[in-house]
């Protein structure tokens, strides 16, 4: 744009000539500028509000169409649109980690009775006295003329039930549906599953609620209508949990004990592949929750996870793997052993009064599972350090598996921590855990160091834990507790081609009131296979087992839990994949030695 | 001309409402359709999760095994072992089909020695 000067020398000098004001030149000049300046301002102003008005426009023709298509339209469901699995599942699923069944939902019927449709309630009491012969006829027709208009009489019916409830032919005999949670493999994983119950009970629908165990536990999740389609799977794999409560129950028998659990678990991952407890139950039918007496005496009670034992000797890995780790010993290292070792007013016995002292390597001492030589290792460790360490294996907080029992069975440990408990706890006294937590433990040594959260949901990502024995620490450990099987206590536990490392552990149960009984004991095996390339995590704890085909009563782990635990791995571990390995026979009489 | 437009009009405007009045009809009738495969589609994802259980219930792990031990005579199944773990030069596999027709004498015996160095070389 060319700009026009104010003032044009051409028409000032001009205009001088003629004797005019200059400056009315430059006046006129700039009311043009500015009147050039004003249109193009108004024009652009004209654009922006022609815009903002058609913007104003289309919104509210937008925003009135769409009340008038809501207003004019009736109010109906998209019928067009296709259902999805969630609407008919009322709870989701619970599958094992191959997809199989733990628990599904049946659709099935409830039976109620509106008394003032009844024609003759004489006649449908006695009627359904005879189709469920636990009801009372005289308390059910009691109940009819009672005045009520409404009773619930069966909260679930199967078929035949109900066709012979048409047959009565009652028009006051109603039918509500139901949707009933099933366990199709009855006592399978009953401790794991927990059982379920009715809740709120309308007539045309019931909520089911979980209440025990995994059930209880993801409740929420499993009642989410936006997850019902997809159901939950856990760790768990059918095959294997089955044969390892076959074994458990048989060992249970054989060693006439009162109950016993066992549990695998994968070292890297924390997957819990199997958790048995027994005596079991049939969470289909589950049992009342016991009002009086112990809470182990009932089937329900989960020994994998509730029951709170001293778990004795297997403890003694621990205080063996922290020396090594801290660097005061190394497994060939001689420490003293000679029993009895008098503590103040204590005295710290071997197990029938042995002495495997004076002297005894850290090895041999985990092997011939000595008190006295652990004591004097806790000593050298010191108490604070082994809380530490025993803390950060998660032995002095109650697991955090997804089972709703788990919170309530806090490990129990003594509030102070003095000299004498430092010795008791290395050898597994005074202190005491769930099999779970031992399991947790063991798993995080032998998937070497890294601390193992137990879950029994299978795991999509790699497990992240901190780091707690070095590698090569816990190599040692697992070698240790190899020698425990080969030449050790536990010489029962060896499996041909898996090259089983455990230990053992006896504890006697505690009384009441205080003090310990002398025939009633828990005994542990906690193993670890295959030693060369640890992959799975057995404990096996039978309650107060006895051992009865020799001359006395044999109540040591080496002769009850270890069998069972063989058993047990020689069923499970082809069942988990495992080929089984050739182990390089040891060359006898050559040693290692540097010139 | 203007009175044939009006008769073609009128007759679209026929034409129009007859297409109206059958399309409403078609498509009351699809929505009935569709509502009653959906009934159809739940009815059949009930029974479908029945299917399911019921196929849980007969492959529990104890039914199994009851029906391995009725069935021992006919089925010879054993829990699964370490010792069944084998590799696989341990199988017999079929041997190398024999070369037939050889038109020369002692045929047999040119073909078994074929056979015999064909199986030596398979691992």
């Amino acid at each position: 744009m060319t700009r026009t000067p104010l003032r044009p020398l051409a028409r000032i000098l001009h205009a001088r000539q003629r004797g005019e004001n200059p400056d009315s030149i430059e006046r006129e000049n700039l009311r043009l500028r500015h009147e050039v300046m004003r249109d193009k301002s108004r024009g652009s102003a004209q654009v922006r509000l022609v815009i903002l008005a058609l913007c104003f426009f289309g919104a509210f023709t937008l925003i009135g169409a769409r009340m008038g298509t809501i207003a004019a339209s009736e109010p109906i469901e998209p019928r067009t649109a296709s259902a999805g699995t969630e609407i008919d599942a009322g709870r989701a699923d619970i599958v094992d980690r191959n997809g199989r069944i733990l628990a599904t939902n049946m659709l099935t019927h409830a039976l109620y009775v509106q008394t003032r449709d009844l024609i003759d309630p004489a006649r449908v009491a006695r009627e359904l006295a005879v189709i469920f012969p636990d009801l009372d006829e005289k308390a059910l027709l009691r109940r009819f003329i009672d005045g009520r208009s409404f009773l619930w009489v069966r909260k679930v019916l199967s078929p035949e039930q109900m066709q012979m409830v048409h047959e009565i032919g009652d028009p006051g005999l109603l039918f509500g549906p139901r949707e009933m949670r099933l366990y199709p493999n009855g006592t399978l994983a009953a401790h794991v599953l927990g059982g379920s119950s009715f809740g709120a009970e309308g007539v045309n629908s019931a909520e089911v609620i979980g209440t025990a165990g995994l059930e209880r536990f993801a409740d929420a999740r499993l009642r989410d209508p936006a997850q019902a389609g997809t159901p939950l799977v856990t760790s768990l794999d059918i095959t294997v949990q089955a044969a390892v409560e076959d074994v458990l129950g048989a060992g249970i028998t054989m060693m006439n004990a009162k109950g016993g659990a066992a549990i695998l678990m994968d070292v890297n991952t924390g997957e819990i592949v199997a958790l048995a407890a027994g005596p079991t139950f049939d969470p289909n039918d589950r049992p009342a929750n016991p009002t009086s007496g112990e809470p182990s005496d009932s089937p329900l009670f989960n020994r994998a996870v509730q029951g709170v034992y001293e778990l004795g000797s297997t403890f003694k890995i621990f205080a063996a793997a922290q020396a090594i780790e801290l660097g005061l010993l190394t497994p060939e290292t001689l420490v003293d052993a000679n029993a009895p070792m008098y503590f103040g007013k204590f005295k710290i016995n071997e197990f029938e009064g042995h002495n495997y002292g004076p002297l005894l390597s850290v090895s041999d001492i985990i092997a011939k599972s000595s008190n006295v030589g652990t004591a004097h290792i806790a000593m050298m460790i010191g108490g604070e350090r082994q809380q530490a360490f025993l803390k950060a294996l998660g032995l002095f907080d109650a697991s955090p598996v997804e089972l709703v029992e788990a919170k309530g069975a806090k490990p129990l440990r003594p509030a102070r921590w003095p000299e004498i408990v430092t010795i008791t706890a290395a050898y597994g006294h005074g202190i005491s855990g769930s099999p779970l937590n031992l399991a947790t433990a063991y798993a995080s040594i032998a998937n070497g160091g890294i601390k193992v959260t137990p879950t029994l949901l299978k795991r999509t990502e790699p497990m992240q834990g901190e780091r707690i024995l070095s590698k090569r620490v816990a190599l040692l450990a697992v070698g240790m507790m190899r020698r425990v099987v080969t030449e050790g206590t536990a010489s029962l536990g060896d499996v041909p081609g898996y090259a089983v490392a455990g230990k053992t552990g006896t504890a006697e149960k505690t009384k009441r009131g205080g003090g310990y009984y002398d025939d009633k004991v828990i005994n542990t095996f906690a193993s670890v296979f295959p030693a060369n390339d640890p992959k799975y995590v057995l404990v096996v704890t039978l309650d107060e087992p006895s051992e009865n085909t020799g001359s006395k009563p044999r109540r040591t782990a080496g002769w009850t839990a270890v069998p069972v635990a063989a058993e047990i791995i020689r069923r499970a571990a082809p069942l988990l994949g495992m080929r089984p390995q050739v182990e390089a026979a040891s060359l006898d009489g050559l040693v290692a030695v540097k010139n | 001309m203007r009175p044939v437009l009006y008769v073609l009009s009128f007759l679209a405007v026929m034409a129009l409402g007859f297409w109206a009045y059958r399309e409403n009809y078609a498509t009351q009738a699809s929505l009935r359709d569709v509502t009653n495969l959906q009934n159809e589609i739940g009815t059949l994802r009930e029974s479908l999760s029945i299917e399911r259980a019921e196929w849980a219930y007969l492959n529990r792990p104890d039914r199994l095994r009851d029906l391995a031990t009725l069935n021992f005579d006919r089925l010879e199944l054993l829990p699964m072992l370490p010792s069944q773990f084998g590799v696989t030069s341990q199988i017999t596999f079929p041997p190398a089909p024999l070369i037939t027709n050889l038109p020369i004498e002692g045929g047999e015996m040119v073909s078994g020695t074929l056979a015999a160095t064909k199986e030596a070389q398979t691992p």
